[in-house]
This record gives structure tokens, sequence and C-alpha cells, in this order.
């Protein structure tokens, strides 16, 4: 749910990293904070556990300029992605406007990614939204391995919808800015329509 | 999409402004936030130089959703109130109307129970507010969005380095 303040002229809109646990979904906003300028980022949180698996959430805000007058911020949250954290990762998709869910190209995560997807459409369910509606991209994540399943394979099974997706490999960067980019269009398109 | 947007008008962000002043000056409080569930600041009143208001919003919508998750558990509701007590400063968080957070963070120059009485009594008011707020986006639904000619080329120059 987007926040438009036309007292301070601002647009805050909230982004969701979905995914698998250990498939980049903290990665990608590191690298998106190392690379943003410090004008344009807040601090980065990381609710994380002393092995730095996320526990509850990631958050990075991030201001992109401006659109007719309207200073646009995002903010960007990561949920955990391990199984058990279910009642967390519900917690974190309320109030989404676009969500990027981040595969992890490996061929032993492919039923991860599954399970992970089918968790995604589940919750945002039980929040009230429809995936089929929602804006959605979907990173393909890792693709650097050796042992990564076809691109073509992994849209089949991950996004039949045919929504925006990308390669990436988010410790490098590649397919990082992509993704954001695709997904924050999204969003903003979503917000011209005036649901 | 499950929950309507949230806008802030002019006139609606004064009146919330000029109450949480109220309240940060009648508790004698350091600081007061007033956010939207989902983490987003909405306004403020007092000695904010200090503290970086983005986290602190995100972070308090976090721990009232995780508080709230708590809540369902065990078959309440909600929890509308958290008190955090620090060695000089505390944090008072509440629930108003189910749908924003008031954030109040208070030393030893206030009191717990000060607070409390302070913000029960802004409630109310902040509650009308944002139903009038929600009345007034109800209305204005179709011609509520600044950007309805936003183009390609605008959201693409959000990205020029």
């Amino acid at each position: 749910m987007s926040f438009i303040n036309y007292s301070s002229r601002e647009i805050n809109c909230k982004i969701v990293y979905y995914g698998p646990g250990l498939g980049g979904k903290t990665t990608n906003l590191q690298y998106i904070y190392k690379k943003t300028s410090p004008q344009a980022k807040g601090k980065m949180i990381s609710l994380a556990t002393e092995t730095e698996r996320t526990l509850f959430f990631d958050f990075l805000p991030l201001s992109l300029g401006e659109i007719r007058g309207f200073r646009t911020r995002f903010h960007l949250y990561t949920v955990p992605g391990q199984v058990f954290y279910d009642a967390s990762r519900k917690l974190i998709l309320k109030g989404v406007d676009g969500v990027v869910f981040v595969a992890d190209s490996q061929v032993e995560r492919l039923e991860a990614n599954i399970e992970s997807m089918a968790n995604l459409r589940d919750n945002l369910k039980e929040q009230g939204y429809d995936i089929t509606k929602i804006p959605l991209a979907v990173q393909y994540n890792k693709r650097d391995l050796a042992n990564v399943i076809a691109v073509s394979e992994l849209r089949r099974l991950l996004n039949p919808m045919g929504r925006p997706d990308f390669e990436a490999v988010s410790v490098s960067g590649q397919g990082v800015f992509d993704t954001l980019k695709s997904i924050a269009k999204l969003v903003l398109i979503e917000l011209k329509k005036g649901k | 999409m499950a929950a309507p947007q949230l806008i802030m008008y002019e006139e609606e962000y004064r009146r919330i402004t000029a109450a949480i002043q109220r309240l940060n000056r009648e508790a004698n409080t350091k600081v007061v936030y007033l956010i939207d569930k989902n983490g987003q600041l909405i306004s403020h009143a007092g000695e904010a130089q200090q503290i970086d208001a983005t986290s602190l919003a995100s972070l308090a919508a976090g721990n009232i959703a995780a508080t709230g998750g708590l809540a369902k558990l065990i078959g309440e509701k909600e929890f509308s109130i958290l008190f955090h007590e620090g060695e000089k400063d505390n944090i008072h968080i509440s629930v108003i109307g189910q749908r924003v957070i008031l954030v109040v963070i208070f030393d030893e120059r206030s009191s717990l129970g000060l607070v409390r009485l302070r913000v029960k009594k802004l409630a109310s008011e902040l509650e009308s507010i944002f139903h009038a707020i929600l009345k007034k986006v109800e209305t204005n639904a179709n011609s509520q969005v600044p950007f309805i000619e936003i183009t390609d080329d605008d959201i693409d120059n959000l990205f020029k380095d």
C-alpha cells in the first residue's frame, strides 16, 4: 500500500524481496546499498542471526528522485527465506506494493524455489492480494555457478505468468539493478492506474 | 488490492502535526513520531535530530507486526500498547485506530503514567482525523493520483546515474 503525502510531496512504496533461504535476497539489498549514492539511501537494517541468516527482515530505504514534483521513495524489505519463519514472512508482506522473487538457479534448490513461490502465492492471498495481479518480477540468481538449471526451465516452472524476469549474479551485481528498476516501474505503473 | 492507499493531504497533515506537537509539549516528551502500520513515517514533533527516523519507523512497525502476530497466537486481537524501558530513554508505542502507530520517546522529565494519559486523550482525536482522510480518499478516488500522466521516460529518468 503506497503512501502519498501531498504535504511533503512524497510517494512511498514498499517492495519485498521473497524467495527460498540462501537464495541471495539480502545480497541483492547489500549490492544496491553499496552502489547507491549516500544522498539516495538511508541506513540498511538487517535483523539477522549470529550466522547472518535473516531472522526477521532486512530494510533499505531508497530515494530515487522526483516524478512530477513528487519525491519517490522505495522501502526495500527482504523476508527470512527459511521455511520455519513463515509467520514473519506473512507480516512483512503486509502493505506490499511489489514483489521480487529471487530464485536460486542451482539444481538442488529447484524444489525449494517451487515451494517458496507457492508459499508466496498463499501468503499474498491471505493478505488479500492476487499473485497474478500484484507487480512481480522474477530473478534467476547465481547464474555464475556450474550446476544451474536452464533459464527456460526455471521460467516454465516459476514464471508461467510471463512476468519480467532477469538472470543475475547478485554477489557481483549482475542483474540486480535491472530487477530493481523493473519492479519499481511496475509499481509506479500500478500507482498510475489509481487503484 | 488489500488496503486502500494512504494519502495525506495538507490540511490533515497540519492537524496531525499540531496534535502530536501538543502531545510532545503536554507530556514533556523528547520526541513523538506518527507512523503508518507499514512503516512509513507520517509526521513527528520534538527533538528528532539525533534519531534516524526512517529506520525507527520501519522497526517500530516490525515490532507492532510481530507483537500483533503473538497476540493472534494467544487469541487476542492485538496488543495496543508496547513499552520499552531503557536506562535513560523509554519508548511508548501504541496502535491508534488499527491503522497508525504513535511512538513516544521520553526520559526522566516525563513519566509513563503521564505519557499513557496524554496518548489516550490524543488517540480519539487522531482517529477522527484519519477517518476524515479515508473519507476524502474515497470521494477523490479518481483524481487523487498526482502522476496519472506519468510516462516511461519519467520512470527511466529516476534510474539515471
